[in-house]
């Protein structure tokens, strides 16, 4: 810079954000971060004004999931940053990048029990990447592009930066840092992005030479943007591909070699097929307990291949055979050059067709079904959730809350495209869908949106469709009403002895009633005939968000089941496949 | 921290790993070092931590009593805090420890000289002498001064306080085991 500008540290900070090329963020303001909120006025960024801190935080989140860029939220201090603890530590579970942004009380109240202090970063230490407290304005423009560059770099994931009252309204000398000055500035800061070559080579003859193998995606398969990379994977080698709920989308699900999601509620093919693989590529998946089941009985006979860009990742809970730390698009463009040179060299392929016919029999042996809604009986949810599928307009964005619903969605919905799906896994947080919903529909305003969400996570965050109505952000929530926790009531019918413990929620809110209060338009469904006019009606509204309200039937379950703790070959199937499982074996 | 357990008071040998780690000196870095212990269930035994020769980075020297799987997934996790440099496991037979200890033990008239002669032994130090116990400082070895407690028992110790190890690789050999290089993500 030739002339020294001076700035104070808000102006200091909504500038850099401004540099980092922000263009919406989500927040609240709030006495401490107050003086941030002045500068905003004349900002080319968007601020959207939420109805709770958490929405700020998942919207960013959605936001994020499918631009890829960094969601960004705003909130003041103390029970404004402890709202924000949710977004954050869902954000670090599912690698989601995010900049969290809290106002804290004055440098000078800092430890006093000031009005509305709380240790931020001490209490947000384990759930994000990295936090740091601000103590200087002139630290402002460095400490963000340092959360910008961890955010979006290496393993993505929340960074937060708290940031004093007084270091926003004291003054600074304006500079932005050059990115060499970033990188050297976090000297222990160095993400591994390109595989080892003999590593790579080791995986491609093991690919190569493997009887049984599946290729097991996780949701880094999409933060690393290697969907092409693995689809010319699987198509040159023809090897079968599992999905997890993180990477849902990364490989089309009407592709002949998809199985679907493995683990808890996947597809009875996925679920078998690692189990009897003997070689498992596994590429951005982090071997999580719902996927894995019990581990000591996970894939006993498979070899395993470990692709992923943190090395804590590998051996965490399966010791890889090969290992290869690195970026899965880099890793994988590697992997198919060396299958390339090892075909060419005459070293090609065993012959997998025999397990590929025995996946593929599987697959039309055990289908994902559900018994069809019988004359005076309450609907079905998974008919609704067809019907949503078969109804949504191309390019339809897909979020879901926490529970059955988010089962559901993920095995009825047909993905053919990255990037369509946006979902609390790792933390499994309810009340994620209608924020990351809004989200999701800011960062792609072109794109219809749909929630799908369950009546008791409607419950806990539907207070944000006040935000999609004021800020014009319209998207449509689908509510699967079963009036009950549903998830929980499954488990307490399964494994309590169907002893009811405190998940019924009968006497809930009228839905339609709420959404129209919140400016939405309100449908009530009751019967399997007012289904598709109902979902196109809500298709055809693009200028208000829209609640239709399913009520389905109480007692469904989400099958197939593997029971927490125990071995996927103990999978439940549906009651009608139960006859034909030794056809798994 | 936990409790020494006399018996083996520095854990079983097997288990018993140095790491010493360089962070950038920034605010809050010990607290995340801490609390990653704590997060993930690992037991800190011992731990020491100053600046070093440059005022930008200090070394924490962490004693861990875990077996080798948990603690390459410790290491790793560690490895993932921003404000770590550089982990380094040092080998105990490939470095040189130091621990420093102060100890008050009973010793009236009677028992005075046996003390001091004790400490003679030991080249270890008489900071403090009173009627009834005096207090001594000894800095060496971990288990010189494990020796040395031992044999102070008999007497009677009133308090005792030591710093946990610092450590660093022997100069003569190769002695860094594991040291990671790059950085995680």
């Amino acid at each position: 810079m030739s002339t020294k500008e001076t700035l104070t540290g808000a102006e200091a900070l909504i500038r850099a954000l401004e540099m980092e090329k922000v263009e919406v963020m989500f927040g609240l303001p709030g006495g401490c971060i107050l003086p941030a909120y002045d500068p905003l006025l004349k900002s080319s960024i968007r601020h959207v004004l939420v109805r709770h801190e958490q929405g700020a935080g998942h919207m960013a989140q959605g936001y994020a999931h499918v631009t890829g860029r960094p969601g960004v939220a705003m909130v003041t201090s103390g029970p404004a940053a402890t709202n924000m603890v949710t977004p954050l530590c869902d954000a670090f579970m599912d690698s989601i990048p995010m900049v969290a942004i809290t106002g804290q009380v004055p440098t000078t109240a800092i430890g006093t029990d000031a009005f509305q202090e709380c240790d931020t970063v001490g209490i947000t230490r384990s759930v994000t990447k990295h936090n740091e407290l601000i103590m200087h304005p002139d630290d402002i423009p460095m400490a963000v592009r340092q959360a910008f560059h961890i955010a979006t770099t290496g393993r993505p994931g929340p960074v937060l930066l708290d940031v004093p009252k007084d270091v926003l309204q004291n003054t600074m000398t304006w500079y932005w840092p050059t990115d060499d000055e970033v990188i050297e500035s976090l000297p222990g800061y160095r993400p591994t992005t390109k595989g080892h070559s003999r590593m790579i080579r080791e995986a491609a003859k093991m690919i190569l030479s493997a009887q049984r193998p599946v290729l097991y995606l996780g949701g880094g398969i999409l933060k690393a943007r290697a969907a092409a990379a693995v689809r010319e994977l699987a198509e040159t080698t023809q090897i079968p591909v599992v999905t997890t709920l993180m990477a849902r989308g990364a490989f089309p699900d009407d592709h002949p070699l998809a199985l679907g999601m493995p683990g808890m509620h996947g597809t009875a093919t996925a679920i078998t097929a690692m189990q009897k693989s003997d070689l498992l590529i596994a590429l951005g998946a982090r071997f999580d307990d719902r996927v894995t089941g019990k581990v000591a009985a996970f894939a006993p006979d498979a070899k395993v291949v470990h692709v992923d860009i943190d090395p804590a990742e590998q051996g965490k809970v399966r010791r890889p055979d090969v290992p290869i730390v690195g970026d899965c698009r880099l890793v994988v463009e590697e992997i198919n050059k060396a299958i390339a040179e090892l075909s060419a060299a005459g070293s090609g392929q065993i012959d997998i067709t025999p397990w590929r016919s025995k996946v593929s029999g599987w697959k039309e042996t055990f289908p994902l079904t559900y018994d069809p809604h019988e004359p005076g009986a309450a609907l079905k949810p998974q008919y609704c959730l067809e019907k949503l599928r078969d109804l949504a307009p191309e390019g339809t964005i897909v979020c879901a809350g926490v529970g059955q619903h988010q089962m559901w969605t993920s095995q009825f919905w047909r993905f053919t495209e990255p990037y369509t799906w946006v979902n609390s896994g790792g933390l499994g947080t309810m009340g994620f869908a209608v924020p990351a919903a809004i989200g999701a529909k800011a960062g792609q305003p072109d794109r219809t949106v749909w929630a799908v969400d369950g009546d008791g996570c409607f419950q806990m965050t539907a207070q944000e469709l006040v935000t999609a109505t004021t800020e014009g952000i319209h998207v449509k929530i689908a509510v699967l009403n079963n009036t009950y926790l549903g998830m929980v009531r499954q488990w307490q019918e399964m494994f309590y002895g169907e002893r009811y413990s405190e998940v019924d929620l009968k006497n809930c809110p009228d839905f339609v009633k709420w959404a129209e209060a919140m400016g939405c338009v309100g449908i009530r469904v009751e019967s399997p005939e007012e289904v598709e006019p109902a979902i196109e009606k809500a298709n055809s509204i693009n200028d208000r968000s829209v609640v239709i309200e399913f009520r389905v039937e109480e007692f469904e379950k989400v099958f197939p089941m593997v029971p927490a703790g125990t071995s996927n070959d103990e999978v439940v199937l549906h009651p009608s496949q139960e006859p034909r499982r030794d056809l798994l074996k | 921290m936990r409790a020494i357990n006399p018996n083996n008071p520095h854990g079983d040998s097997h288990t018993h790993h140095i790491l010493s780690v360089l962070v950038q000196n920034r605010p809050g870095v010990l607290a995340r070092v801490a609390s990653l212990f704590a997060r993930r269930g690992y037991n800190i035994f011992s731990l020491a931590v100053a600046p070093t020769e440059e005022p930008d980075y200090s070394r924490i020297t962490i004693v861990v009593d875990i077996s080798a799987t948990p603690l390459e997934q410790i290491v790793k996790q560690l490895f993932k805090l921003i404000d770590v440099v550089r982990i380094t496991e040092l080998d105990p037979r490939r470095s040189v420890e130091r621990e420093l200890m102060v100890v008050t033990v009973r010793a009236d008239g009677s028992q005075r000289g046996q003390v001091v002669e004790l400490a003679n032994i030991f080249e270890a130090r008489v900071l403090a002498v009173g009627a009834e116990a005096m207090t001594v400082s000894l800095d060496g070895n971990p288990e010189k001064l494990d020796d040395f407690e031992e044999l102070l028992r008999a007497y009677g110790i009133v308090e005792s306080q030591r710093t946990g190890r610092i450590a660093l690789p022997k100069l003569d050999r190769e002695a860094r085991k594991g040291a990671a290089k790059g950085k995680a993500s």
